[in-house]
């Protein structure tokens, strides 16, 4: 498959996806954590510079916490996200899918600075580049990985239309694949639909593309179980 | 069981399961639930586990399985939290944890030294000399600066500055030397070469200046300021330049396991080491900003309580502790 997802046993017995988040959102995520960061510093340096020779030191003590623990706070407190990450729809987690550690986040976040050498996140990139988890060297050090936390397809509702009986008998697959273009056929454009469709002349016949739509639709929900 | 009969009769759980989920996923929230909610909630958890696993055996649509999915890992990341007792732990390293860790790698600890105080060392000889040699380790106008902090005439020392700065100079110490330390640590991911940059580099400058600084005759104010301070700043320093050398060096042996693994194990020894080291730097900033600089202590004093820390330090570091597991 082409998907990004790193497959986890859980102790139930069960496998889980973790869909990976690659370098772009994070890279994101991380623009907009440093926008928060900068308000901060501007809103700081506003009201502590007042404060003459004292407020100038607390000033900096601030600096230096926000600049490293900043993400481990955010990250162990609220769900593996900072800020940024959270409106970019990402979390930390280690990876076994277990919320992320105080000591995992803290290697992660110390060792940003070897992934930002020596510029621009490059050894970071190249790390992501070189492993199935986009994982930059802090997150392979402190085994941890960075998941979508909303997933991309919204629960789509499959169109209710009269059931029909599929002409052959399909594979577990073939069903599979029906009822997911059944689910996702309304977020998709029309003319998407019937190009989806018409891959499967022989199977759905009809006059018009819009009848061989319906009539898929109404092949998923057969296999859907209306009757 | 068709797929649409399957969802109604589970419809309903699954909808409360994801009520009590979004519940227990906000600290606050999370006292609201009533206890039997809560006790219920790994039998909850197991039943989504269970009709995952049915809907994934019969082929069911991507999307119900998916929806399911997201649930059973919500679900997961609740009931497998890892417990901290933060305070409890921090008390028993700082106790035990911190030194036996170290003492699991004295010989490492040990090169660090040398790696540190050879070039200081060597650096310090070679510009007692030659003076001159100061001006190859930095520019002119530094050193002027340099021997304006420390010149003797001067009542302030350590850097120009005024008695009521001095919380000014603590943050300045925070922000900078822990800083300092983090990145001799973390370069030490790229096999070592940052750890033993910043060591190296960190020991010729502090051999190059102390010499100078004998050389104009100014010991008294500089090394009664850096005595203080000097054992923990200089230690954890050394100790941060250890893990990363740690984290680096299981890239380049990591033994019978694999390279990934090496590292990760590393990784839970060096942030150990850290965690120590960033409490020493910490101590070294107040040290530094309210004692060093102080200009009502007799430099004799100050020789004698630097004198102590210095034992004490190293006394704390390589006294003979119980065994922790990790």
């Amino acid at each position: 498959m082409l998907d990004t997802n790193h497959q986890v046993e859980v102790p139930e017995g069960l496998e889980i996806n973790l869909p990976v988040a690659g370098p772009v959102p994070r890279a994101l995520a991380f623009m907009l954590d440093m926008l928060i960061r900068i308000g901060i510093y501007m809103l700081l340096s506003f009201v502590l510079g007042i404060m003459g020779h004292f407020g100038r030191g607390i000033l900096y003590v601030f600096v230096f916490l926000l600049e490293w623990f900043y993400p481990v706070l955010f990250e162990v407190l609220m769900q593996g996200a900072t800020p940024g990450k959270k409106m970019m729809g990402l979390a930390v987690v280690h990876d076994d899918g277990t919320p992320v550690s105080w000591s995992a986040s803290l290697v992660r976040n110390l060792l940003r600075t070897a992934d930002m050498f020596p510029l621009l996140y490059l050894t970071g990139l190249l790390s992501m580049m070189l492993n199935k988890q986009f994982k930059r060297l802090g997150d392979l050090a402190a085994g941890t990985l960075v998941i979508h936390k909303k997933s991309y397809s919204h629960r789509g509702k499959l169109k209710v239309c009269p059931a029909k009986q599929s002409p052959v008998a399909l594979t577990l697959d073939e069903q599979s694949a029906i009822l997911h273009f059944g689910e996702r056929s309304q977020q998709l454009s029309k003319a998407r639909n019937h190009e989806l469709v018409s891959l499967l002349d022989p199977l759905v016949d009809g006059n018009s593309d819009e009848q061989k739509t319906e009539k898929l639709l109404g092949i998923a929900n057969w296999l859907r179980g209306h009757r | 069981m068709r797929q649409q009969e399957f969802e109604q009769q589970y419809q309903s759980q699954w909808a409360a399961f994801a009520e009590k989920l979004s519940l227990l996923e906000r600290r606050k929230q999370r006292h609201q639930l009533p206890d039997d909610d809560r006790n219920d909630f790994p039998q909850d958890y197991r039943a989504i586990c269970h009709s995952l696993a049915i809907a994934k055996e019969r082929q069911y649509s991507p999307q119900l399985i998916e929806h399911l999915e997201t649930l059973v890992l919500r679900g997961h990341q609740i009931l497998y939290t890892r417990r901290t007792q933060l305070l409890h732990q921090i008390v028993a390293f700082i106790a035990n944890g911190f030194s036996y860790r170290l003492q699991q790698h004295l010989k490492l600890f040990w090169t660090t030294h040398a790696i540190f105080y050879g070039p200081a060392i060597i650096l310090f000889i070679l510009t007692l000399l030659n003076p001159d040699m100061v001006y190859s380790i930095m520019p002119p106008d530094q050193v002027n600066q340099l021997e304006a902090m420390y010149d003797p005439e001067q009542k302030s020392i350590g850097r120009l500055r005024e008695s009521d700065t001095d919380f000014l100079m603590f943050g300045h110490y925070i922000k900078n030397n822990i800083g300092i330390g983090f990145r001799t640590f973390a370069t030490g991911i790229l096999f070592t070469l940052g750890s033993l940059f910043f060591l190296i580099f960190n020991g010729v400058y502090f051999g190059a200046v102390s010499a100078h600084i004998v050389a104009i005759k100014y010991q008294s104010t500089f090394f009664s300021f850096v005595i203080g301070h000097g054992s923990f700043e200089l230690t954890a320093i050394l100790i941060s330049g250890m893990a990363g050398i740690l984290l680096g060096w299981s890239l380049i042996a990591p033994g019978n396991i694999s390279r990934l693994d090496a590292l990760k194990l590393a990784s839970k020894k060096a942030i150990e080491l850290m965690y120590g080291a960033i409490l020493f730097l910490v101590i070294a900033a107040f040290i530094e900003a309210f004692w060093s600089s102080s200009s009502n202590l007799t430099n004799t004093t100050k020789y004698i309580v630097g004198g102590s820390l210095w034992f004490l330090v190293y006394l704390y570091l390589l006294w003979p502790r119980k065994a922790v597991q990790s």
